[in-house]
C-alpha cells in the first residue's frame, strides 16, 4: 500500500517527520518497507525550488518556421514571462490560462526521449531560430510517470510563481500490510493508526452526496442470492455525468498511490477505494435498462453452468458455479469483486452511471482471482476482508465526488440491499489476563485509553475488567479468549513492544531428556568430518530420472512410489529423493573441476511413500562419496595415489570402530549402482545396514565423473546407530611387555582375508590379542593360483611375560589350524 | 733439567700444533695413537723413566703426567670443536627453504548450515530447550489448519507452497507443524523445545530466495510463559550468538499462529550499527519472527488457552550464516562448491 504523506495528513493531524512516523509505525507493525520522495530534497531528481515553478500560459502563437511547434509566453510571478518553444500536443494556438510547471536556466530534470531516466540541466538555446531559456515540463521529465505525450497541466489553484517542490512535492510511505492489518489497504485505515500511535485526531471525509434528482427507488432493484457469499449490496446513481479527465491533484494521489488515472468516473471509483479500502464498480446506468427493457434487477448470484461473460478485458470467460456474479435480467454484467463486464463497461459516451458498493465473502473473491488469475487492487481488498459497513459512506463519497468532477444528478438515497448485517465483536478482556500474557502490569485506565484510541468501545465490568466493542472496521478481532489475545496484541502494539520488560523465565523446567538419535547423528558427522570427509547438503527434491541413472542395467525399473510434488517450480525438482546418491554424485562431478581429492558426505532423509493416504517414511540415510586422489597434489608429492575401494572401507571401519558398534562383517555382494566384484554388504550384529563398493563404470559416466575409481557407501544411518551400545569396556593397558610375531600363510586365492583371518583369531585362543593383515602377496615366487597373507600377530597375557617356547606352541596351533581347516601352508 | 723433561716439553709443543692442524676426527685420532697411544711419543719417554736415578723420578713423573693431562684436555678439546664444526656443516648442507609451502592436511569439514544449527541449538540446549525433530512431509492441516491458518485464509498467501499430488499432504513450509507434534507428545507437561530442520517454499531459485532452507523453531509452554519471557529469552540468545554488547529490538509484526507477535531485529554485526549495504543503512537486521501462542495454537496442540500459555520464534540459520559472512547468494549452500565450503 502506497501512502501519500500529502494525502494522509488530510484525515490525521501528526507533527512528526517522516522519518519519524515510519518508525512508529514500522514499530507498531505497519512496516515502512521504502519512502520514497517526489520532487522534495532527498528525492532521485529534487525540483529545484528557484528554477522549477508554477508557470501561466499567457499566450500561445505558432512557431514561425515550424508547423509542429508553438510559442508559449508564460508568466512565472518573476520578472518577463519567458518565452518557450513546445511541441507538446496539449499545448494549442490560442489556449491560454493554463498553469503549467515551468522550469527555467540550469534546472535539473529527467531527460524526456531517454528510455532510461537520465538527469540532464536546461540550457538556453534556440529552438529553429527562437532562443529560449525555459521549458514547459512532462510529468517524464518531472519525474512523476513515464508519459511524455505532453506537457503537465495543473490545476487552476495553483498559484503562479510557486516552487514547484512546494505545491506538490510529497513523500510516499510504502507499507507492507499483513493479512491481520487488511484495514490499512487504505489511506484512512492508516491515518486511524497514525492517530492511535500519536495521539492526533482522525478526520473522515464526508460521506454526504448533494442528491437533488429523482429518487433511486424505482429506477433500479437489488437481490441477493446467497448472503454467506454476498452480505451487501449497494448502489448509488447518477445521470448527466459528463466523462473527461480528473482534475491533477486526483491524477498525481492516484499515480503517487501507484494507480493510472483514466477518467473522472474511474479514477473516483479508485480513488474512494484507497480512501476507505472499498471496492466500487461503476456501471453503464443507461445500457442496463437498455438490457433489461425497464428498471435493471441486479442479482448477486452464482454462476450457472455454461454462462459466459466478456470481461472488460474482452476475454470471453465461461464460468463455472464457483464464480460469483452480478447479473441482471438479461444475463452476467460482472464478475463479482474481481472484474467487470465490456458490456456495461463506462465509456467516453456514457452518461448516467449506477456504482457499485458491496460486500463479497473473501474465500469466493480469492479462489475466483486464483482460478482467473485475475488480481486487482479490488480483489486483493476484498480477498482480505472489507467490512460491509463501509459500502454505503463510500458510495455516496464517490457519487459525490462524480458530481463534483462531472457534474450530472445524483439520484436521492442509495439502494442498500444488506440482508446480514455485520454484527461487531464483543470481548471481555481483564487486568489480569494482559498481565498473564504479557507479563507486565498495565492498568484498566492505561488499557482503555489504548483501545479508545483505536476506536474500540470500552465499559468498566467488575473491578478489573472491560467490555470492549470492536469498530467496524476491525475484522481482525474475534471473540472470547482469541479475542483477547487480539486486543492483547493491540494494547501490547500500542503500548510499544520496547516498553514491555525483560524477565527470565520461572516457569518450571520440563523433564529433560537425552535425544540418542539426534546425538548420535552429530557424532557421526563429527566422526566423518574427522576422517577427512567434507560434509554436503543437497537438494531433497529430484527426478525420478536421476535416481534411475543408479540403476543403468535396469531397463524398465518399476515406477516406485515417490512423493510427487503437483506444482513443481522446475522440471528437475519433481519428487522428494529416495536416495542420498545422486546428489553425492553430482557435488563430486561439479567439484571435479576444482579439486584432486574428492571426499564427501552426507546425512539426511531419503522419503519412502507408503500408500495413498499416510505420510512417508522419512529414515535417514548417510550416504559416502570418495574419488580422486589421497591428498592434493604438492611440491613433497606432485603424484599422490588415487583412492579405492580400501580408503573408502577404511572410513567406513573408522566410523563402526568411532561409534563402538560390536561385531561387523563385509560380504561380497552385487547391485546395479556398483561395479561388481568390488562391492560390499556391510552387516552389524548380522543386521544388514548398507553397501559399499567401487561405482559401476556406467554410473560414472552417467554422472559424468571423470574416469579412475570412485566409490561410494550408503548405510542405513537409524539402523546403524541402533546397535550403538549406551556404554562400552575399556581394556585395561597390559603390564607385561607383549610378544611379537610375524607370519605369511599361503592359501588358494578363493580364501579371503576374513576367512583366514576367523580361522586364525579361533585358533589364537585367549594369548592372541591382535591378529594384523599387513600383506598381500601373489606372484612369481608362489604357484598360480595361490596368494600369501602375512599377519602381524600380538601375543599377551595379563600376568606374565609370555615365555618364547609358550608363543612358539601358540603360533604353531595358529598355523596347524590354518592348513587343516583352509589348506594354508607356512610361507618359508 | 734432564733430558727427559726437555723431551717432555719437546712433545707437548709438538703435539699441540700437531693437534691445531687436524681436520676432522680421523686425523685427530692420529694425532692421538702418535703422542697418546700405548706405542706413542710420551709411552716412549716414559718407559726412560726407568732408567732415572731414584731421586728425580718423582719430580719428572709428576711432570710427565702433567703433559698428558694437559694433552688429553687438548685433545677433548679439540674433539668437541671438530664435532661442533662437522655438525654445523651439516646443519648447513641440511638447510631447507621455510617458504615453501607446507604439506597439505585434507581435512574434513561440516557444511555451514550444521556448523550454525549446532551452535543455535548448543545456545537453547543450555537455557533447557531440548531438540524435537519433525517430519518434511507434512499434512495441510498440521502445517496450516491447526496453525490457525485456514484453507482460503489470506494468511495462507504468506507461504508459497509445494503441493504434493496426494490431496492434504505438503512439503512442510515452515518448522511450526512440529509444534503441534511436539505439543501433542508432552502436553500436559510444561515444553521448551527446539525444532530444526529442512523447509520448502516454492519459489523460483535466486540468489535471494531458495526452494529449501533450516529452519529453527522454539517453543515454550507453561502456566507461566509471558512475553516480558520472550524478550528475557530470546535477548539472552542473541547476546550469546551475536555479542554480548549488541543491541535488539522488538517490532510488531504477524504471525497466524502466535499473538501478539513481533520481528526481533539485532543491531548489525557489520557496521556496529552505523548503516551498510547489509542492514540496508538501518543499522539493524531482521533475525527472528517470534510471538505468543496464539490460544487457538495452543488448544489444537491438547493444553488450555486459559490456563496454559506460551511463546515461539523461528529462525533461518542460512540467513544468519549470509548476514554474518555477508555471503550474497544463497543458492552456494546446496551447490556445495568446494571453494564456499572451504571458508568455514
Amino acid at each position: 500500500m502506497r501512502v501519500p504523506i500529502s494525502w494522509l495528513k488530510e484525515y490525521v493531524d501528526t507533527p512528526l517527520p517522516v522519518p519519524e512516523l515510519a518508525e512508529r509505525l514500522t514499530f507498531a507493525g505497519l512496516e515502512v518497507a521504502d519512502i520514497q520522495t517526489v520532487g522534495l530534497p532527498g528525492s532521485a531528481l529534487p525540483w529545484d525550488p528557484g528554477r522549477i515553478v508554477v508557470g501561466q500560459i499567457l499566450e500561445v502563437r505558432p512557431h514561425p518556421d515550424a508547423d509542429r511547434l508553438v510559442l508559449a509566453t508564460v508568466e512565472y510571478g518573476a520578472g518577463q514571462p519567458k518565452s518557450v518553444v513546445t511541441g507538446a500536443p496539449n499545448l494549442r494556438v490560442g489556449d491560454t490560462g493554463h498553469k503549467v510547471a515551468l522550469a527555467l536556466e540550469g534546472a535539473r530534470h529527467w531527460d524526456g526521449t531517454s528510455p532510461a531516466p537520465v538527469p540532464t540541466v536546461l540550457k538556453g538555446r534556440k529552438v529553429r531560430g527562437i532562443y529560449s531559456d525555459a521549458m514547459i515540463l512532462s510529468e517524464k521529465e518531472l519525474g512523476l510517470s513515464e508519459d511524455h505525450t505532453g506537457v503537465l497541466l495543473l490545476d487552476a489553484p495553483a498559484p503562479v510563481g510557486m516552487p514547484l517542490a512546494t505545491y506538490m512535492g510529497d513523500v510516499v510511505l510504502d507499507l507492507e500490510i499483513t493479512p491481520n492489518m487488511a484495514r490499512c489497504l487504505s489511506v484512512q485505515g492508516v491515518a486511524r493508526e497514525v492517530a492511535a500511535l500519536t495521539g492526533g485526531r482522525v478526520h473522515s471525509p464526508q460521506a454526504r452526496m448533494q442528491a437533488d434528482g429523482d429518487p433511486i427507488e424505482g429506477r433500479v432493484a437489488i437481490a441477493i442470492a446467497d448472503p454467506t457469499l454476498c452480505a451487501r449490496y449497494a448502489a448509488t446513481l447518477i445521470t448527466d455525468v459528463t466523462i473527461g479527465p480528473s482534475p491533477e491533484w486526483m491524477r498525481r494521489r492516484l499515480r503517487l498511490a501507484g494507480i493510472r488515472p483514466i477518467n473522472n468516473v474511474v479514477d473516483v471509483t479508485n480513488y474512494v477505494m484507497l480512501e476507505w479500502g472499498q471496492p466500487l464498480h461503476a456501471f453503464d446506468y443507461d445500457v442496463l435498462v437498455r438490457r433489461a427493457k425497464g428498471v435493471p434487477q441486479i442479482t448477486v448470484r452464482p454462476a450457472k453452468a455454461g454462462e459466459l461473460l466478456t470481461t472488460l478485458d474482452s476475454v470471453v470467460r465461461p464460468l463455472t458455479r464457483e464464480r460469483l456474479l452480478i447479473t441482471d435480467a438479461a444475463g452476467p454484467i460482472a464478475i463479482a469483486g474481481v472484474m467487470g463486464g465490456a458490456e456495461t463497461e463506462v465509456t467516453h459516451a456514457t452518461r448516467a452511471i449506477l456504482l457499485e458498493a458491496a460486500n463479497f465473502h473473501f474465500v469466493s473473491i480469492r479462489k475466483t482471482t486464483q482460478a482467473l488469475k485475475l488480481p486487482s487492487e479490488a480483489s486483493a481488498r476484498f480477498g482480505r476482508g472489507v467490512p460491509p459497513s463501509a459500502a454505503v459512506p463510500a458510495a455516496m463519497r464517490a457519487t459525490e465526488l462524480m458530481r463534483e468532477l462531472g457534474g450530472g444528478r445524483i439520484a436521492r438515497g442509495v439502494a442498500d440491499c444488506y440482508p446480514a448485517p455485520q454484527v461487531p465483536s464483543v470481548v471481555l478482556l481483564t487486568t489480569d489476563e494482559v498481565r498473564r500474557i504479557l507479563g507486565m502490569e498495565l492498568s484498566r485506565a492505561e488499557i482503555e485509553r489504548i483501545l479508545t484510541a483505536l476506536e474500540f468501545r470500552c465499559e468498566p465490568q467488575g473491578e478489573t475488567g472491560l467490555r470492549v466493542t470492536a469498530p467496524d472496521h476491525r475484522l481482525d478481532i474475534g471473540t472470547g479468549v482469541t479475542g483477547a489475545a487480539d486486543l492483547i496484541e493491540e494494547v501490547a502494539r500500542i503500548h510499544g513492544y520496547d516498553r514491555i520488560p525483560v524477565t527470565e523465565m520461572a516457569d518450571r523446567l520440563p523433564p529433560q531428556r537425552d535425544i540418542i538419535p539426534v546425538n548420535l547423528e552429530e557424532r557421526t558427522r563429527d566422526l566423518l568430518a574427522v576422517a577427512g570427509l567434507q560434509e554436503v547438503i543437497t537438494y531433497r527434491l529430484t527426478t525420478p530420472e536421476r535416481e534411475a541413472q543408479l540403476s543403468p542395467g535396469d531397463d524398465s525399473p518399476a515406477e516406485r512410489a515417490y512423493v510427487r510434488v503437483a506444482n513443481p517450480i522446475s522440471a528437475d525438482r519433481v519428487v522428494m529423493r529416495q536416495s542420498l546418491l545422486p546428489g553425492l554424485l553430482e557435488v563430486m562431478a561439479h567439484n571435479a573441476r576444482l579439486r584432486d581429492r574428492l571426499w564427501f558426505f552426507e546425512i539426511g532423509p531419503v522419503f519412502l511413500s507408503g500408500g495413498t493416504l499416510e505420510l512417508p517414511a522419512e529414515p535417514r540415510r548417510v550416504t559416502i562419496g570418495m574419488a580422486g586422489r589421497l591428498a592434493p597434489a604438492s611440491w613433497r608429492d606432485p603424484d599422490p595415489p588415487r583412492t579405492d575401494f580400501f580408503d573408502l572401507k577404511g572410513v567406513v571401519e573408522s566410523l563402526l570402530r568411532g561409534l563402538h558398534l560390536g561385531a561387523a562383517r563385509f560380504e561380497p555382494t552385487t547391485h546395479p549402482t556398483f561395479a561388481p566384484g568390488r562391492t560390499a554388504r556391510l552387516l552389524v550384529e548380522g543386521h544388514e545396514v548398507g553397501i559399499l563398493g567401487e561405482i559401476h563404470p556406467q554410473v560414472r559416466a552417467a554422472f559424468d565423473l571423470p574416469p579412475g575409481p570412485a566409490c561410494l557407501a550408503e548405510l542405513d544411518l537409524e539402523a546403524l546407530l541402533a546397535r550403538v551400545p549406551p556404554t562400552h569396556p575399556v581394556v585395561g593397558v597390559p603390564r607385561f611387555p607383549p610378544a611379537l610375531q610375524d607370519i605369511a600363510l599361503v592359501v588358494d586365492d578363493g580364501v579371503t582375508a576374513a576367512d583366514l583371518t576367523a580361522v586364525i583369531r579361533s585358533a589364537g585362543g585367549p594369548l592372541l590379542a591382535e591378529a594384523r593383515l599387513f600383506d598381500v602377496y601373489r606372484g612369481q615366487q608362489l604357484p598360480s593360483g595361490k596368494k600369501s597373507l602375512a599377519f602381524s600377530l600380538v601375543f599377551q597375557a595379563a600376568d606374565r611375560t609370555l615365555t618364547d617356547a609358550e608363543v612358539e606352541a601358540e603360533k604353531r596351533r595358529i598355523v596347524e589350524a590354518a592348513a587343516r581347516r583352509l589348506g594354508a601352508e607356512l610361507r618359508a | 733439567m734432564t733430558n727427559i723433561s726437555q723431551a717432555l716439553a719437546a712433545l707437548q709443543a709438538e703435539a699441540l700444533t700437531a693437534l691445531e692442524a687436524t681436520a676432522d676426527e680421523a686425523a685427530l685420532e692420529q694425532v692421538r695413537v702418535r703422542y697418546l697411544g700405548r706405542k706413542g711419543s710420551l709411552a716412549a719417554i716414559l718407559r726412560g723413566l726407568a732408567d732415572l736415578p731414584p731421586g728425580e723420578r718423582p719430580a719428572v713423573g709428576k711432570l710427565a703426567n702433567e703433559v698428558k693431562e694437559r694433552l688429553e684436555a687438548a685433545l677433548t678439546a679439540r674433539r668437541e670443536a671438530l664435532q661442533a664444526a662437522a655438525r654445523a656443516a651439516v646443519l648447513a648442507a641440511e638447510q631447507v627453504d621455510v617458504t615453501l609451502p607446507g604439506r597439505p592436511v585434507p581435512m574434513g569439514r561440516l557444511h555451514p548450515s550444521t556448523q550454525v544449527l549446532r551452535r543455535i541449538c548448543q545456545i537453547w540446549a543450555d537455557m533447557g530447550f531440548q531438540i524435537y525433530r519433525s517430519r518434511d512431509i507434512e499434512t495441510e492441516e498440521m502445517n496450516f489448519e491447526l496453525l490457525n491458518i485456514p484453507a482460503h485464509h489470506p494468511a495462507r498467501d504468506m507461504w508459497d507452497t509445494f503441493y504434493t499430488t496426494v490431496d492434504g499432504i505438503l512439503l512442510r513450509t515452515h518448522t511450526s507443524p512440529g509444534q503441534i507434534r511436539a505439543m501433542r507428545e508432552f502436553c500436559p507437561n510444561p515444553i521448551r523445545v527446539i525444532l530444526p530442520g529442512m523447509c520448502y517454499r516454492y519459489e523460483q531459485i535466486t540468489a535471494r530466495s531458495e526452494i529449501q532452507f533450516h529452519q529453527v523453531e522454539g517453543l515454550a509452554v507453561g502456566r507461566h510463559v509471558t512475553m516480558t519471557d520472550l524478550k528475557g529469552t530470546l535477548i539472552s540468545f542473541a547476546h550469546r550468538m551475536f555479542g554480548a554488547a549488541r543491541r535488539v529490538r522488538f517490532r510488531a509484526s504477524h504471525f497466524p499462529f502466535t499473538e501478539p507477535s513481533a520481528e526481533m531485529d539485532v543491531e548489525c554485526m557489520l557496521c556496529e550499527g552505523a548503516g551498510c549495504v547489509v542492514c540496508k543503512q538501518t543499522g539493524w537486521l531482521e533475525i527472528l519472527g517470534c510471538g505468543m501462542v496464539h490460544p487457538e495454537v495452543l488448544r489444537n496442540g491438547g493444553y488450555d488457552p486459559a490456563t496454559y500459555s506460551g511463546f515461539a520464534f523461528g529462525m533461518g540459520p542460512e540467513r544468519i550464516t549470509m548476514l554474518k559472512h555477508r555471503i550474497e547468494d544463497i543458492r552456494y549452500f546446496w551447490t556445495n562448491d568446494l571453494r564456499f565450503l572451504e571458508q568455514f
